[in-house]
């Protein structure tokens, strides 16, 4: 049996590594097409400043790439190096979406990347305007793919169990990509990155002309970003709902969990707006309420009942003593493939397959035939995940969604009277909001994935049984790593960041384009420029 | 059944393709890192180093990642079962080659010596390791891994981290670090100009040397290495597991495919021609000319494993039948045939824009402008 503190430390590396990466990817999804709307900006109107926007921001976008584009590796090889049996069982349906990806986007933006840096002077202006939307394209793309990816293992459509190969085989390419689960989660997540890139530039903005420095950069850019953020924030909003109202439906268990609903109530049901859930004793401790809201919110209907967390522990028992006889099929067929009976067993038991597996952990000796009720009833009780987790890390999520929303359209409204310099406060203010969509982002991220347990697969393969069977001591190990590198990482990233920051625009953005060389000529030039920067 | 059949054996090849592009296009990016503190002596010689692969490192560093991903998609057993079974190898590669994208980024963008010497090391470390590792893995399929799968295909992997670095699989190692060496060699005297061009030449030709000597270890080495022989098994074109199959060791077996197909004795020849065609090349100081032997010699190696192997992929010491071959370790039909249909469209446009974005930079690194340009590494 795997060791369940290997799984421990496997999710913990996991959740370390992808919150980490998932600290860059959103910046750079909204960052690429925020340089692109500037650059098209500059070849439209021809005017300089643009174009140092333009550089400028590029600057800021290679630093945070280069750790999204490292912490990235290590996500493409953690599904094999960690969870190696999900990777056996599913990878027929998830390995492709994930090598889609590098074929189509992630090559596109990886190699048009180094000519939008170096290109300036090799490509003309519209060649590198295409190159920088293509950079932007090829970014987005990717998100598209690995949402995709995602979306299998919240909702699993477009896939079958095949007992010859003891794994599950893809069914229907487009069931998987046009995934309602995927279509809602690409859009949200993708627009949740232009509000990202969208506080980052009006917030940098802000220090700038606080200081009354840059102007001519800051104000243009503080336009166009805080536009862009308000409109993203709304579309983050609005395509939030459709993600909840989507996977609603696929996963009641994360929607009760994302609302501390003990009890199946009669529709409409009451909505907590705070609750302090107790998953020992199946009730809130403390809870504030608002009638009738819950049901339209979350169905957008007045008469859809919602399960509960009594109802998805009572159909998951169900659903686990169905599932037993297909797990013991399976291991029938596994010796035997073409034995008949055992595959008319599985057949009819085929569809709590996952459920079968739940129980197995408590079964004695993992023989999911020897379960008793009581072993039964514990994988039943492990069927919703952490409500406390659940219900706060959606609130902050939604909170900080909702703080941006009202800064934006201050931002707007500041901006379009012209008089946003004027406001020291609001100016003050907008660089410490930088951190808010990040820290929003990883609680997104921690929603949807603390919402998906117990199940790697929802509801066809669970956490537990996925994991690698590595010794602790290599978890350990690799765990701490992991920690140590990318702190260091992180503490070398924020310097630069802020270093460039506090530096700002080489030409002090007054549209004054590149410093004059020195009459120098070529290699004098560069080792007089060496030494001065030494 | 056929369809599978030409299906599996396509992705085979394909398999091989990516193997052999990722060597070719990130391995002479690593032979830069490695050769960069060697061929330029001061801060602006290593500059120019950087900005020689600097528009394309990112861009090749994909074929790595496309690599693990098409491996996922098309063989996901493999996936599964070498990358948990090598961790910590796999650990060493990943902490590693994470470094290499800050090396680039970051090394530049602060004056200090004592930040950039840091940075050279990382980019040394970042180049040789991951080689050495990506040979040693080669190494290790043809000796065989040893592991196991239960009657649910979770499979254990019953060795040690240090079995991993046998002799032979360091032999491995250092021929794939010899080849990369090689590479970014070429390419720096194609691109470098200045001082470092003779000094790349230099370590091209040792490189070349090195790898013609190592390869020709490992041939004598393999033809005395146990293979592994299919004993029975479901028939190529059927959907299967590794646990219906029965198979074993055989002395000198490694070499049967050869015996058996004298023709593929052609693809070792292609190895040694793109070293010693390579070698005088870079003598004659034709480094385009000595780019493409060194892309063959790569290609020439990398098929002598595979065609050792076939079809074998990775065997397994300890439970021989449990080996995992491209008959069994393959996607579906259906995950092959849209990934078919994706490679198909995706992989000219790919290598049409690559080339474009070479075509674009051509031509040698020009010191002076690095100087002014804040964008450059």
């Amino acid at each position: 049996m795997i060791d369940s503190t290997v799984v421990e430390l496997s999710r913990w590396q996991f959740a370390v590594t992808a919150l980490y990466h998932y600290l860059f990817v959103p910046l750079t999804l909204g960052l690429s097409f925020f340089i692109a709307a500037v650059e098209t900006v500059y070849v439209t109107t021809g005017k300089a400043i643009y174009r140092e926007m333009a550089e400028f921001w590029a600057k800021l976008f290679v630093v945070n790439m280069a750790l999204g584009i490292a912490t990235g590796l290590t996500m493409e090889f953690e599904f094999g190096t960690n969870w190696s049996f999900y990777s056996g069982f599913v990878g027929d349906i998830f390995g492709a979406p994930l090598a889609i990806e590098g074929l189509m986007a992630f090559f596109m933006e990886s190699t048009f990347v180094g000519l939008m840096i170096f290109g300036w002077k090799r490509l003309s202006k519209v060649q590198h305007l295409l190159v920088t939307y293509l950079v932007a394209f090829g970014t987005n793309l990717s998100a598209l793919w690995i949402l995709i990816a995602n979306s299998f293992m919240q909702d699993p459509v477009g896939a079958k169990f095949n007992p010859v190969t003891m794994r599950m085989e893809l069914d229907s390419f487009s069931s998987l990509i046009f995934s309602h689960d995927a279509q809602a989660k690409f859009v949200h997540t993708s627009i949740a990155g232009y509000v990202t890139a969208a506080i980052f530039v009006t917030g940098i903005s802000a220090y700038y002309m606080y200081r009354n420095r840059h102007m001519a950069m800051a104000r243009r850019s503080f336009r166009m970003a805080a536009l862009f953020g308000v409109l993203a924030t709304a579309g983050v909003i609005t395509l939030g709902d459709a993600l909840g109202f989507v996977g609603g439906q696929a996963q009641p268990s994360k929607l009760a969990a994302m609302e501390a609903m003990w009890q199946t109530e009669p529709a409409p049901a009451a909505f907590n707006v705070i609750a302090w859930p107790s998953q020992d004793q199946k009730r809130n401790l403390f809870e504030v309420q608002v009638p009738y809201v819950l049901t339209p919110l979350l169905t957008h209907t007045m008469t859809q009942e919602i399960p509960g967390v009594d109802w998805i522990e009572a159909d998951a028992a169900k659903r686990i003593a169905n599932g037993i006889p297909a797990v013991a099929a399976l291991k029938v067929l596994s010796k035997d493939p073409t034995n008949v009976d055992a595959l008319a067993q599985f057949n009819s038991h085929q569809k709590d397959l996952g459920y079968g597996f739940l129980v197995k952990r408590y079964a004695p000796d993992q023989d999911v035939e020897k379960a008793t009720p009581a072993d039964i009833q514990k994988a039943a009780n492990d069927a919703v995940p952490n409500v406390f987790a659940m219900f706060w890390s959606f609130r902050v999520m939604v909170g900080l969604g909702l703080a941006m929303l009202a800064y934006f359209v201050l931002a707007v409204i500041f901006s379009v009277r012209n008089d946003v310099e004027n406001r020291k406060w609001f100016l003050r203010l907008a660089p410490w909001m930088i951190p808010i969509p990040f820290i929003a982002n990883e609680f997104g991220w921690l929603t949807a994935e603390i919402g998906r347990q117990p199940w790697t697969v929802y509801g066809l393969l669970p956490t537990w049984m996925s994991a690698s069977s590595h010794s602790v001591g290599y978890m350990v190990f690799s765990l701490i790593g992991f920690v140590t590198l990318y702190t260091v990482f992180i503490v070398i990233e924020m310097t630069l960041m802020v270093k460039f920051i506090r530096k700002g625009p080489s030409s002090h953005g007054h549209g004054d384009h590149a410093p004059p060389r020195p009459a120098l000529g070529g290699r004098a030039a560069a080792v007089a420029m060496m030494r001065k920067e030494d | 059944m056929e369809l599978y059949f030409g299906l599996k054996v396509l992705w085979w090849l394909v398999l091989g393709v990516l193997l052999m592009g990722l060597a070719i296009m990130v391995g002479m990016d690593m032979g830069v890192g490695t050769l960069l503190r060697f061929v330029g002596r001061d801060d602006n010689e290593r500059r120019v180093c950087l900005n020689a692969i600097g528009p394309h490192w990112d861009g090749n560093q994909v074929w790595f990642i496309l690599g693990g991903g098409a491996i996922f998609a098309a063989f996901p057993l493999i996936y599964a079962t070498a990358f948990s079974g090598l961790y910590v190898v796999m650990l060493l590669l990943l902490w590693t080659m994470i470094v290499r994208p800050l090396g680039f980024e970051y090394r530049s963008k602060l004056p200090s010596a004592t930040w950039r010497n840091a940075w050279d090391w990382a980019l040394l470390v970042s180049g040789a390791v991951p080689m050495i590792i990506y040979g040693a893995a080669m190494g290790n399929m043809l000796q065989g891994v040893p592991f196991h799968f239960d009657w649910d295909m979770r499979s254990y992997y019953t060795g040690s981290f240090v079995s991993l670095l046998n002799p032979f699989a360091v032999l491995c190692g250092l021929l794939s670090l010899s080849l990369s060496i090689y590479m970014g060699g070429v390419m720096l005297m194609g691109r470098a100009g200045g001082a470092v061009a003779p000094r790349a030449r230099k370590a091209a030709m040792g490189a070349a040397i090195a790898a013609i000597v190592l390869f020709t270890l490992g041939g004598i080495w393999v033809s005395f290495l146990p293979g592994f022989v299919l004993e029975h098994a479901p028939a190529p074109g059927l959907p299967q597991n590794p646990l219906q199959q029965q198979a074993s060791v055989v002395a000198g077996g490694l070499l049967a495919n050869y015996r058996s197909q004298p023709l593929l004795w052609a693809v070792p020849a292609l190895g040694y021609a793109g070293m010693l065609l390579g070698l005088l090349a870079v003598r004659g100081r034709r480094s385009t000319l000595a780019w493409w032997l060194g892309a063959g010699a790569w290609i020439g190696v990398i098929g002598t494993v595979g065609a050792a192997l076939f079809p074998f992929l990775m065997p397994s010491s300890s439970e021989p039948s449990q080996s995992l071959t491209l008959w069994n370790s393959v996607s579906s039909q259906t995950t092959l045939l849209w990934a078919t249909g994706f490679a198909a469209v995706f992989v000219p446009l790919v290598i049409w824009y690559t080339s474009w974005a070479f075509w674009v930079m051509r031509g040698e690194v020009d010191a002076a402008a690095i100087q002014h340009d804040e964008h450059a590494y």
